[in-house]
């Protein structure tokens, strides 16, 4: 059980950073629907973990909150990238992009030969 | 606070989502019904995102913190035995530790109460035993604190202050005090400032000049209940009167540092002067090092200087310093004491650790489906050791109160316990290091012996231990290793600190049997010293005689005699020489000498060898006649009798006319050296003098029976101050003492533990094996036979414990050589009874779970779980 929590932790705090970033400040619904739609409705998120990851990633310096008011008046708690955030989204980024890399190309061997 | 702040902004945070989510779905056309529970299902469960949230916030640690400490007060609640047993042990076992740390602390640790005290040096006089030959020379002084270039300031002290010297009369009840003369610059160089009025001028500090004194904080608070008014006020002191100058701070305690033991009541100056310069080597020195210069530089330039100084005059005794630092020189010889101490309290707390983890451990069996449990709702390894930890921290916390306030009491008992002489022990007191340090041994004691069960516990399968026979005797068997090796150990342990205690019971028993040459018992002493009435010899020797008359015929009396110095205090020696032969200044014999009256040697039970006592016709026209011990007998006049024989000393010719056996007046432990006796009425250079009885009455009895005898003779005697000559043996034999006390203590405390420990595992064992037991009955095997067996297990058990102990114990002995005394260092009688009282625990420790199973109905058994 624990497990699936631990990798999820880790990818939902990427999304949310890259959310961040290209978005600029976002509450978090509109992180949350936000996912769902770059993911292509692929990630079925429990939105309730946003809001722990808001806080882990607070906690890390990444990034920032602040209440504001919404759209249409609404008092909503907003939330920002920092500094500190963006290195980390560049980091994690180049690993992901590494990773995925070697993945497709170990994987891509036909069984019983060469490539 | 926060956490409601915080729980109040996630609730708004959370509505807000739900708003937005609503909207959303809305929109799409639901009902609003529908578009709630849509929204609610899609966040997931408010209260599971409450749960995640709370747990990746901050301050978690805290909360668990909290949780731990709750639950772990309800568990030992439901074992309060346990939790009593093991709260008394850790108790005993820190309140020993800080006990032992507050003592280190005060003699090795802490620096000395003076000012900048790390460029104190004791400088010493390196002649050979004995105090003559230790002190100084008041002109050889004074050239080494002109000459020398690496102290900035030397002082001094007369270091033959006699304990009781001063007469206190005037008003109030008349008291002996004592009294120590020092230079004027002795308190200015320690850093001492007077709480009220001021230091000795340097008119006071000249021969003849002005008396003066100045008050110890103590004696003015006893006598003076600290009277304001005392600055200035006349006192008398042996028929004089002396000016009170000033009182000195009360952390000021002279004794602690150079004299332990002693209690000092007031200093007055000693005047370097040529009629001070006569009386020999007489001085304690202190200096106090230049900044920048080192101990090895001092000594060096002080070898130099001194062989310069004692060359340019030989007429003046030899000067070679010996330099230490003033703390070595004053703690230093208790240094192997203190590290045997340290290391004892050491293994005390390993046996305390060993025998509570073993007692978690057989706990932790029963603990283990509640542990399964948890571990299947979610909880990590982590956070089941830290609920394991967070339990044994907190037995080791209450355990560590308990033992502080142990401490503090044993702490106030060594305060007031005069009859030690260790130096500092006045100083020894809880403070903050105590506290720290208390601390300290409760977070590695609690870490310690709740590592082990915590480890064990949280590392079993989820699958093992939710099954309902969770008997198996191969889990038995894993947790067996580990508690029979803890009791090895705590075996081991124990041996080690019987064998140490064994070893220095021994050492002691044969220094207080050792030959002493005299009889402390039945016997005491009193200071009758001349008041200045009586200014002639004639005088005075009929004062003598007077008062030895008047309690020879007291009933209950069966001898008396006077002495101007008893053994175990202070010596000094002078030199002498046969008549007829010459020596160099540089092996010049010296003896110890004593003035005595005729009666003295009947008195104190020395037994005569040759020769007669002093007798009354050895007057000031008689011949001058001296008595010597047998050990300057035989050095001086080898394989013939002294006895007629003449020798110089204080006069150019004394006859020898007796012999007696050797003293040991230095130390219990020391050889006597040469002594030698002048008769009372035959000089002057005494300056106190002791009554010695002998008599069927305790020591109280005695002192009234001598003061009821001699109070016609002079109304100003004072009350106090009646030794028993034994109580003299006694604390010179008191830092032996003490320290086996301590070491005996703790190893009755060890042996008692090893003695659970070993009931504990064996017990277990038994309840563990009741199917196998059980079967060996139905096979056959008596009850007898199974009791053998537990038996049997329980001796191989302390058997390999006691071979590991008898190793260590056998290097332990090597360690302590230097703290025994005419004892080898693997004793027989110690070691055997190690070994005994051993093997006797560990059989009725392990005999009661050996009755207990060969009583077991083996019906019963084979149905155990």
């Amino acid at each position: 059980m624990k497990k699936k929590v631990d990798l999820l932790q880790g990818t939902l705090d990427v999304m949310v950073l890259q959310t961040l970033s290209v978005m600029g400040p976002l509450h978090g619904y509109g992180i949350a629907r936000r996912i769902e739609q770059t993911s292509g409705d692929q990630v079925v998120l429990n939105q309730g973990t946003i809001y722990a990851a808001l806080v882990r990633l607070q906690q890390r310096g990444w990034i920032a909150a602040a209440w504001g008011a919404s759209e249409n008046n609404r008092k909503a708690k907003f939330y920002s990238i920092t500094r500190r955030g963006l290195k980390q989204l560049a980091a994690e980024t180049d690993q992901w992009r590494k990773l995925a890399d070697v993945m497709g190309r170990v994987l891509s061997v036909e069984p019983g030969g060469e490539q | 606070m926060r956490r409601r702040e915080r729980d109040e902004d996630l609730e708004a945070e959370i509505a807000t989502h739900l708003e937005y989510s609503m909207e959303e779905y809305l929109r799409q056309g639901m009902s609003v019904e529908e578009a709630r529970r849509r929204a609610l299902v899609e966040l997931g469960g408010i209260e599971q995102a409450k749960e995640l949230h709370r747990d990746s916030r901050g301050l978690p640690f805290l909360d668990t913190l909290f949780q731990d400490t709750r639950h772990g007060l309800r568990t030992l609640r439901r074992d309060a035995g346990l939790a009593l047993f093991a709260v008394l042990v850790t108790g005993l076992g820190v309140g020993a530790s800080s006990t032992v740390f507050n003592v280190v602390n005060a003699l090795m640790l802490r620096p000395l109460p003076f000012d900048d005290p790390e460029r104190l040096v004791w400088i010493a006089n390196d002649l050979g035993e004995g105090m003559s030959a230790q002190t100084v020379q008041v002109s050889n002084l004074l050239e080494f604190r002109s000459q020398n270039q690496s102290f900035s300031d030397v002082a001094a002290y007369f270091a033959f202050y006699g304990v009781g010297d001063s007469k206190l009369t005037g008003t109030g009840e008349p008291e002996r005090l004592t009294n120590v003369p020092v230079s004027e610059n002795f308190f200015p160089l320690l850093g001492v400032k007077p709480v009220l009025g001021r230091q000795f001028s340097a008119d006071e500090c000249k021969w003849n000049g002005p008396r003066a004194v100045l008050l110890t904080h103590g004696f003015w608070v006893r006598r003076f209940a600290s009277d304001g008014g005392i600055v200035g006020r006349p006192l008398t002191l042996n028929g004089n009167p002396v000016t009170v100058v000033g009182v000195l701070p009360a952390s000021f305690d002279f004794g602690a540092v150079f004299a332990p033991g002693t209690h000092v009541d007031l200093f007055s100056p000693f005047p370097l002067t040529k009629e001070t310069n006569r009386w020999g080597n007489t001085l304690g020195l202190v200096g106090r090092l230049k900044p920048g210069v080192g101990l090895g530089a001092a000594q060096a330039e002080a070898a130099v200087l001194g062989k310069h100084i004692s060359d340019s005059d030989r007429n003046r005794n030899a000067l070679r310093p010996a330099l230490t630092m003033l703390h070595e020189h004053v703690s230093g010889s208790f240094r192997s004491t203190m590290v045997l101490l340290v290391c004892a309290v050491g293994m005390v707390m390993l046996i305390v650790c060993a025998n509570l983890s073993n007692l978690l451990l057989a706990r932790s069996a029963t603990r283990q489906k509640e542990m399964a449990i948890r571990a299947a709702l979610g909880a990590g390894r982590g956070r089941l050791i830290r609920q394991m930890l967070t339990e044994s921290l907190m037995l080791a916390t209450c355990g560590a109160a308990l033992g502080l306030l142990m401490a503090t009491a044993a702490t106030r008992v060594l305060v007031r316990f005069d009859a030690i002489s260790i130096p500092l022990l006045s100083q020894v007191r809880v403070d903050g290091p105590a506290l720290g340090f208390a601390l300290l041994i409760a977070v590695a004691t609690g870490i310690a012996f709740g590592l082990m069960p915590a480890l064990r516990v949280s590392s079993l399968s989820l699958h093992d231990t939710l099954k309902e026979s969770s008997r198996g005797s191969t889990e038995g068997q894993s947790h067996g290793w580990i508690r029979r090796t803890l009791v090895v150990c705590e075996i081991a342990f124990a041996c080690m600190l019987l064998a140490g205690a064994g070893l220095l019971i021994r050492s002691l028993t044969r220094v207080l049997h050792v030959n002493l040459g005299f009889e402390p018992q039945s016997a005491a002493a009193v200071r009758i010293d001349p008041n200045s009435g009586y200014s002639t010899q004639t005088r005075r020797n009929s004062y003598f005689d007077e008062a030895l008359r008047r309690v020879r015929s007291t009933p209950g009396i069966h001898g008396a005699g006077l002495t101007d110095a008893l053994p175990l205090g202070r010596n000094r020696s002078w030199g002498l020489a046969p008549k007829g032969r010459t020596f160099t200044r540089d092996n010049y014999p010296e003896a110890y000498v004593r003035i005595i009256s005729d009666g003295y040697f009947q008195a104190m039970g020395i037994a005569m060898v040759e020769g007669r006592d002093f007798a009354p016709t050895d007057t000031p026209e008689s011949e001058p006649v001296i008595i010597v011990n047998e050990t300057l007998a035989k050095r001086m006049w080898p394989g013939e009798s002294a006895v007629g024989k003449l020798m110089q000393t204080d006069r150019p010719e004394r006859r020898v006319v007796g012999v007696v056996r050797d003293v040991r007046h230095l130390a219990l432990e020391k050889d006597a050296g040469m002594e030698m006796y002048l008769p009372m009425r035959q000089t002057n250079d005494y300056s106190m003098v002791d009554l010695v009885v002998r008599g069927i009455h305790t020591p109280a009895g005695l002192a009234a029976a001598v003061r009821s005898a001699l109070i016609p003779l002079d109304p100003t005697l004072p009350a106090n101050e009646f030794r028993s000559i034994q109580g003299l043996v006694d604390k010179s034999v008191s830092p032996r003492r003490f320290l086996v006390v301590l070491l005996a203590g703790f190893a009755g405390f060890a042996l008692i533990l090893a003695a659970l420990g070993i009931y504990g595992v064996i017990s277990y064992s038994v309840n563990q094996r009741q199917q196998e037991i059980g079967i060996r009955m139905a096979l056959g095997a008596s009850a007898g036979d199974v009791q053998r067996s537990v038996l049997m297990q329980t001796i191989r058990l302390a058997a390999v414990g006691m071979a590991l102990g008898l190793v260590a114990s056998w290097v332990l002995g090597r360690l302590i050589r230097g703290l025994l005394y005419d004892v080898g260092a693997s004793d027989p009688v110690a070691f055997g009874a190690m070994l005994v009282a051993l093997g006797l625990v560990a059989s009725l420790a392990g005999y009661l779970p050996a009755r207990r199973a060969s009583k077991l109905d083996p019906v019963v058994a084979l149905r155990a779980e």
